[in-house]
């Protein structure tokens, strides 16, 4: 009984470790990281830190942030995590625009193409929908509530996203399912018109992208998932197309371990449009994969895997700009188990399309202005920032991965039931 | 179970399973993980197992399951339906693994007892459908799909336990074909209510007329052919029953 007490206040413990988290604006206007309640935001045009502006009407931030993302145009920012909040921000004034209160921890969210609506999912499972009437005049709107779009039946949503055209919404889940819905014309009235379901993981979902090429602007849809593949998917049959294996890379990643059958969970995906190309970060890898995706073949390959020597650096974000085609990545985490800092970041950047170099930090765009903004002050420790990655894959794995009891421990636990007590 | 335990746990003068030796609690969370296998997608349900005689070359099922009775229970619906339908390959579908096993041995006895080959068209699957439909079927496959006697869930806060609500049923619909019918029945007048308002609300249901109930044959089936449904007539009990059609819907 003690064990199972000491058990559960581990769980608990663990559950707060966020990882930190990093958004580039699509055309590299700025980049934004998330590290616990803190959001940092570097202005690239002007090269200098950003200063967020929040005068609407709700409450300020305490809990850690979860999901982070700019809207396709570049307009909008939104930031949304365990404090309940979603906020709107203007990506130019960075003057929070709109403050949503959900019922739930929040745990994705989406912006529709045309910027109309934000989407948010809770970790009971429903996604809300809000209008974003009239946020486009720059003026803070009242706090608002969202209405019901759909819902998962009780498993938490890893990832939402629209589908290039906006006719679509994905979401994706725990119980290994990615639900395409029709993005209907009337949200607020719900969205119940399922156009497929893509099944085939066998693990839970972490993230999903599309890509997509020119002739084929409707794109395919790629997804990871803790059963250490990416997957690649047809939304409007729910066909799975390609399945790539990326855990026994990441073991020959680690060299001299023998680690290369142990399952690894891809931690995020991001993709450039009208481009056949994905970066993919692994959990426990100091480094990217590079994938390529063969549009009219249906095929997907691991084109390049980039190490980052020195540092240990495993990404806990990664996004991509369209524009420069760099790609941000994030390593770092917030309420470390016996740290004292509140959370702490790296930010390293490659070049990764032609030459696939990495960036040294002066180099970076913003140099070390940008890095001061983003990563904070503080000295970061080599011993710390590998702790950080066990405790992400940790909080991780808790959080998404199904608990499995022996039989024993099963019955133990059924012990009090009157059907077992009747038995005895 | 060795074959000493299973011959007492038929009765001798039927050859059924006696239900005595499969008691179960009523009531089964549906939110908790499932700790049993549940297939990846449609595709890899292996129905051969289920519906042997309808098994043709390479193993390959002739059919597709076409009714899906989701909380069969003990099965009565069913077996009902079996000899109503015999050309249609029906399942149901439970939570609870003991009362699972008993309609497995019980359609199993059938199989054996029945003199023409009846019953091969009926199975049953242990799963969680509030949580794994899309996993057992492809878009509208289905062409009725029935809810009896379902959990109440009388608590507001359980009401999201309830089988029928307005997110769940965007699942039925899809994998209900245009035209199918969902069946839904219950003594619980509160739950009726509540399960008829989400039909009502719903933009991708219609309720049937009183012509088409009268009809169906199904429709009787729903009260006397289930053991929950027997319980109540016997008790003088009223039932409240909504049944709806999936219509053609463009959003």
């Amino acid at each position: 009984m003690e064990e199972s007490l000491i058990e559960d206040a581990e769980i608990q413990n663990k559950l707060e470790v966020a990882p930190a988290l990093i958004s580039v604006h699509p055309s590299q206007k700025s980049v934004v990281v998330a590290v616990g309640s803190d959001l940092r935001v570097f202005d690239l045009l002007e090269n200098c830190p950003v200063t967020l502006v929040d005068e609407s009407d709700g409450p300020s931030r305490k809990d850690s942030i979860r999901a982070i993302r700019y809207g396709a145009s570049g307009k909008l920012f939104v930031s949304a995590g365990d404090d309940k909040l979603v906020k709107i921000w203007s990506a130019e004034s960075w003057h929070c625009l709109n403050t949503i209160c959900s019922e739930k921890r929040v745990s994705a969210v989406a912006i529709s193409r045309d910027d109309s609506y934000v989407c948010y999912a809770d970790k009971f499972g429903v996604v809300w929908v809000v209008e974003l009437d009239g946020i486009m005049e720059g003026k803070v709107l009242p706090s608002k509530k969202g209405a019901q779009l759909l819902s998962h039946y009780c498993s938490i949503i890893t990832s939402l996203e629209f589908s290039p055209n906006g006719q679509y919404i994905l979401s994706a889940d725990r119980d290994f399912k990615i639900r395409v819905t029709v993005f209907p014309k009337k949200p607020l009235e719900g969205a119940h018109e399922i156009q497929s379901f893509c099944l085939g993981h066998t693990e839970f979902i972490t993230c999903t992208a599309f890509v997509s090429s020119p002739e084929l602007s409707q794109g395919y849809l790629m997804s990871g998932s803790g059963d250490s593949t990416v997957r690649l998917w047809d939304i409007k049959s729910g066909s799975l197309l390609d399945t790539c294996e990326v855990s026994i890379l990441a073991g020959h990643g680690e060299s001299n371990e023998s680690e290369s059958l142990a399952q690894v969970t891809v931690t995020d995906i991001c993709t450039i449009p009208n481009y056949a190309f994905a970066a993919v970060a692994i959990q426990s890898f100091q480094g990217i994969f590079l994938l390529s995706c063969d549009l009219a073949a249906h095929t997907l390959s691991i084109t390049k895997v980039i190490k980052i020597p020195g540092e240990s650096f495993i990404p806990t974000s990664i996004s991509v700009s369209a524009s420069t085609r760099l790609l941000w990545m994030v390593s770092g985490a917030s309420n470390l188990p016996g740290s004292n800092h509140p959370g702490f970041s790296r930010v390293r950047v490659i070049s990764c399309i032609e030459s696939s170099s990495i960036l040294e930090d002066e180099h970076i765009p913003g140099g070390t202005k940008l890095l001061e903004q983003l990563q904070g002050k503080v000295p970061i420790e080599e011993s710390v920032m590998s702790a950080a990655a066990e405790a992400v894959r940790a909080a991780m794995s808790s959080l998404l991965m199904k608990k499995q009891y022996s039989e024993e421990k099963r019955e133990f636990r059924k012990r009090t039931r009157n059907d077992k007590k009747a038995t005895q | 179970m060795d074959s000493e335990t299973k011959q007492t746990t038929f009765s001798k003068s039927t050859g059924l399973p006696r239900k005595r030796f499969y008691r179960a609690r009523a009531h089964s969370n549906p939110l908790s993980d499932s700790h049993f296998p549940i297939p990846t997608s449609p595709a890899h349900v292996d129905f051969s197992l289920h519906f042997p005689k309808f098994v043709e070359a390479e193993n390959k099922i002739s059919k597709k399951v076409e009714f899906a009775d989701i909380g069969c229970g003990f099965g009565g619906l069913l077996i009902s339906l079996a000899t109503l339908f015999p050309d249609t390959l029906m399942i149901g579908m439970e939570l609870r693994d003991k009362v699972t096993e008993y309609v497995k041995e019980r359609i199993l006895a059938l199989r054996r007892t029945s003199s023409d080959g009846q019953y091969e068209n009926i199975s049953v699957v242990r799963t969680n459908s509030m949580k794994y439909i899309p996993n057992y079927f492809e878009k509208g496959q289905l062409s009725k799909m029935f809810f009896l006697f379902p959990d109440p869930h009388f608590k507001e806060k359980n009401h999201r336990r309830r089988v029928i609500s307005t997110h769940l049923l965007d699942e039925y619909a899809y994998v209900l074909r245009a035209g199918g019918i969902i069946y839904t029945i219950t003594d619980v007048e509160e739950l009726g209510e509540w399960m008829k308002a989400c039909l009502e609300k719903h933009p991708m249901f219609e309720s049937l007329t009183q012509e088409e109930l009268d009809s169906d044959p199904v429709v009787e089936l729903l009260c006397s052919a289930t053991e929950e449904g027997q319980k109540v007539a016997r008790n003088g009990g009223q039932t409240f029953r909504a049944v709806f059609r999936r219509i053609a819907y463009v959003s």
